[in-house]
């Protein structure tokens, strides 16, 4: 028979507003390898923005966002090896994958050709998948992520998605090399993170932004080495031939001359954040300089549970504001002005009420 | 008081430039530099028109100046050699390819990643040390620093090796860095023409699986027969590539027109690579959300350095690979260069420069 489950939800206009009306949904029982698990906190992902608004054209209402939930487990099925019930945990981006093909194989279930995303997807039987704006979800523990001790859930939250958005291109492109220099392009969710992270790595690390205004923040607060404006050309002309690798985390279309120019010879330019456009990519420095331009998406079950391990360990949380439920559709609107510092997270469990 | 091209150096040559952007060369009387010491003098005995050489002539990516003698994929034989060479005595055959000249000093010299030193000095149309412009090798005599110089071995003949110079390391170079190097792996190539066809033959040699990507129809059989090439895309057939997504480990891009990449990082496998060897010189349009979703990668690559160089043609000759080439004399380039902007060749012509360039 098919519960209740009380969550926050769009409807299917442009403008985001919640109703609290129950969607009743399946109620998946929890099968033998899955997990029961009431959330506590979810943070706010630009993505959750994207899809609410339909701004890529795949959002099928009603829409529960939501992929970076903190909770804890309250029923575990007759198979689960690796969680117990009243145990913290995480959820992020996917909740399933095929678990045969390669990638899965190779823990790399992101990019599964079968990934079954945390809302906004299907499983293989139909049902619809929502995210972590409601008060509990039912995962496959494969999906489902050990939260260590010392990583306060609200400031982990964010890890979930912008924690390993960033991490796991820098462990693949190499960017881990102690000494060596990363440039951080955008400060945001995924920017902030990616400094914090690279300076554990004993990188030297310069933020590239449009905002002279976020300079002070990004060197005394997050540890960054330096600032440069990109609207600065005797700056910019300074810091040529640079860096060893940059993060790109803009999303807005934007010159990537300019990055690739930052570049020293073999340098490699990943971009995380995602243009509705394609981008102009000029042909002569990628050759002059073997340079490269790659994409990563998000990350394997594997390696961001190695990633928030890594996080514990350095003491590296996301920048919040923790916000209740009914702050939503504010923090939305913010959101899209990039005006926040620099994950909202929602206090699931305290303020989203029947 | 400029010295002229003539007079500028003690030791008389002859080749032929192009004056102007229309890119028509002519007969031209210049000098040559006396023999330093850690030079060798050669006699130029072929010179492979590569497609540089032309974009350079018209002025094509806006940086020529004239008069300039172009080639860059040359052989010849050792008439003299400086006080302090150890590399070549009077009689080995030498070849010399893109560059004669860079500081020796930075992290890439000493990396032997001289192609990659910011002061590197080209063959053609670049100043060199003594402040002079270098002169390719539509020439009958070069002076070249030691360093400089690769070793043909024996068993290459001379006319099909020069081409390997610039074509050849310009597309075993990526194989190599971007580790598509592997038997069993699956390589594309896009474009069948002097790189193209390089490519095709140094991945056969080295165990991959080949497709080559065109345009042209017409190119399948002699890709998949002369050149053993496992599989031929038409680039323009939407239901081929489709079928062949998701299927290469990389793809060397040779095209220098403006192109679409979309389709070609759709065939590319995860975690694939995308490599330009040709250089476009309009940006192209790069979309993002393919190169996330499947974590691959479009990078560039600019012939190789020395060592690199001499590694490579030491391979093309233990696999005996050499280019496929339309030998010419020298009164045959303008009407060569034509063709080549067509890309009417199969796949590079050739200048038979000691039988054929006559001084004046």
């Amino acid at each position: 028979m098919p519960s209740k489950c009380s969550t926050k939800c769009l409807n299917q206009t442009h403008k985001v507003f919640f109703d609290s009306r129950s969607v009743p949904r399946a109620f998946w029982e929890n099968g033998d390898e899955d997990v029961t698990i009431k959330i506590l906190f979810c943070g706010v992902c630009h993505s959750d923005l994207h899809v609410a608004k339909n701004e890529w054209g795949f959002t099928n209402y009603p829409v529960v966002p939501g992929h970076e939930m903190v909770g804890t487990v309250m029923k575990v099925g007759s198979d689960v090896k690796k969680f117990k019930v009243g145990e913290r945990v995480g959820v992020g981006v996917i909740v399933g994958s095929c678990k045969k093909c390669e990638s899965c194989q190779q823990d790399l279930e992101n990019y599964c050709p079968q990934t079954i995303f945390t809302y906004n997807s299907h499983y293989t039987d139909g049902t619809k998948t929502y995210g972590g704006y409601s008060d509990m979800i039912v995962v496959d523990e494969r999906y489902v992520l050990r939260f260590p001790d010392n990583l306060p859930s609200e400031g982990g939250a964010p890890l979930l998605c912008a924690g390993i958005t960033v991490y796991s291109p820098m462990k693949y492109y190499g960017m881990t090399e102690p000494g060596k220099h990363l440039g951080v392009a955008g400060l945001g969710g995924l920017g902030h993170v990616a400094v914090k992270m690279g300076k554990a790595f004993g990188l030297k690390v310069t933020v590239i932004s449009s905002s002279p205004k976020k300079e002070t923040e990004a060197i005394e607060r997050l540890g960054a080495d330096s600032f440069l404006v990109t609207s600065d050309p005797a700056k910019m002309k300074a810091a040529l031939g640079t860096m060893d690798y940059i993060i790109d985390t803009v999303s807005a279309v934007h010159p990537l001359l300019p990055l690739l120019s930052l570049l020293k010879l073999n340098g490699k330019l990943v971009t995380v954040g995602l243009p509705d456009k394609p981008l102009e990519l000029p042909i002569f420095p990628l050759v002059l300089g073997r340079k490269l331009v790659g994409g990563s998406d998000i990350g394997g079950m594997k390696e961001t549970q190695e990633m928030l391990d890594f996080c514990a360990k350095h003491g590296i949380t996301a920048d919040v504001e923790v916000i209740r439920m009914d702050y939503i559709n504010t923090a939305m609107e913010r959101l899209a002005k990039s005006d926040v510092r620099y994950r909202f997270v929602i206090d699931v469990a305290s303020s989203l009420s029947q | 008081m400029a010295m002229s091209s003539e007079n500028e150096h003690p030791v008389k040559a002859f080749g032929w430039a192009a004056r102007d952007s229309s890119g028509h060369l002519s007969p031209f009387k210049f000098s040559r530099r006396a023999t330093q010491e850690k030079d060798v003098t050669f006699k130029v005995l072929y010179c492979g028109i590569c497609h540089s050489d032309l974009h350079n002539v018209k002025n094509e990516w806006g940086i020529t100046s004239y008069p300039v003698i172009p080639g860059h994929e040359i052989v010849g034989v050792v008439t003299e050699v400086g006080a302090k060479v150890t590399k070549f005595k009077v009689g080995d055959k030498v070849g010399v390819g893109c560059m004669v000249g860079s500081c020796r000093s930075c992290a890439n010299c000493k990396d032997n990643l001289e192609n990659y030193c910011p002061k590197m000095i080209l063959t053609y149309g670049t100043k060199y040390y003594d402040g002079t412009i270098t002169h390719g090798g539509y020439s009958d005599i070069m002076v070249l620093d030691e360093h400089f110089g690769i070793k043909i071995p024996d068993n290459l003949p001379l006319d099909g090796s020069a081409p390997i110079l610039c074509a050849g390391i310009t597309v075993y170079s990526p194989l190599k860095y971007y580790g598509l190097d592997k038997a069993g792996m699956h390589l594309g190539v896009v474009g069948l023409g002097g790189l193209g066809h390089m490519a095709v033959k140094f991945a056969k040699a080295m165990g991959l699986k080949v497709t080559v990507i065109s345009t042209s129809p017409n190119k399948k059989k002699e890709a998949m027969e002369h050149l053993g090439a496992n599989e031929f895309l038409v680039s323009r057939n939407t239901e081929e590539m489709q079928f062949a997504m998701d299927t290469m480990d990389g793809i060397i891009d040779t095209v220098s027109a403006v192109h679409s990449l979309l389709p070609l990082i759709g065939l590319l496998k995860n975690n694939g690579k995308l490599v330009m060897v040709g250089a476009p010189e309009k940006p192209l349009e790069l979309p993002i959300m393919p190169l996330l979703l499947g974590r691959k990668i479009v990078g560039g690559s600019n012939i190789g350095g020395i060592k690199e160089t001499q590694e490579m043609i030491d391979f093309a000759a233990k696999h005996n690979i050499v280019a496929d080439i339309e030998v010419i004399p020298m009164d045959y380039v303008n009407t060569a260069m034509e063709r080549l902007s067509k890309a009417d060749v199969k796949y590079r012509f050739v200048i038979d420069i000691a039988n054929s360039l006559k001084p004046i």
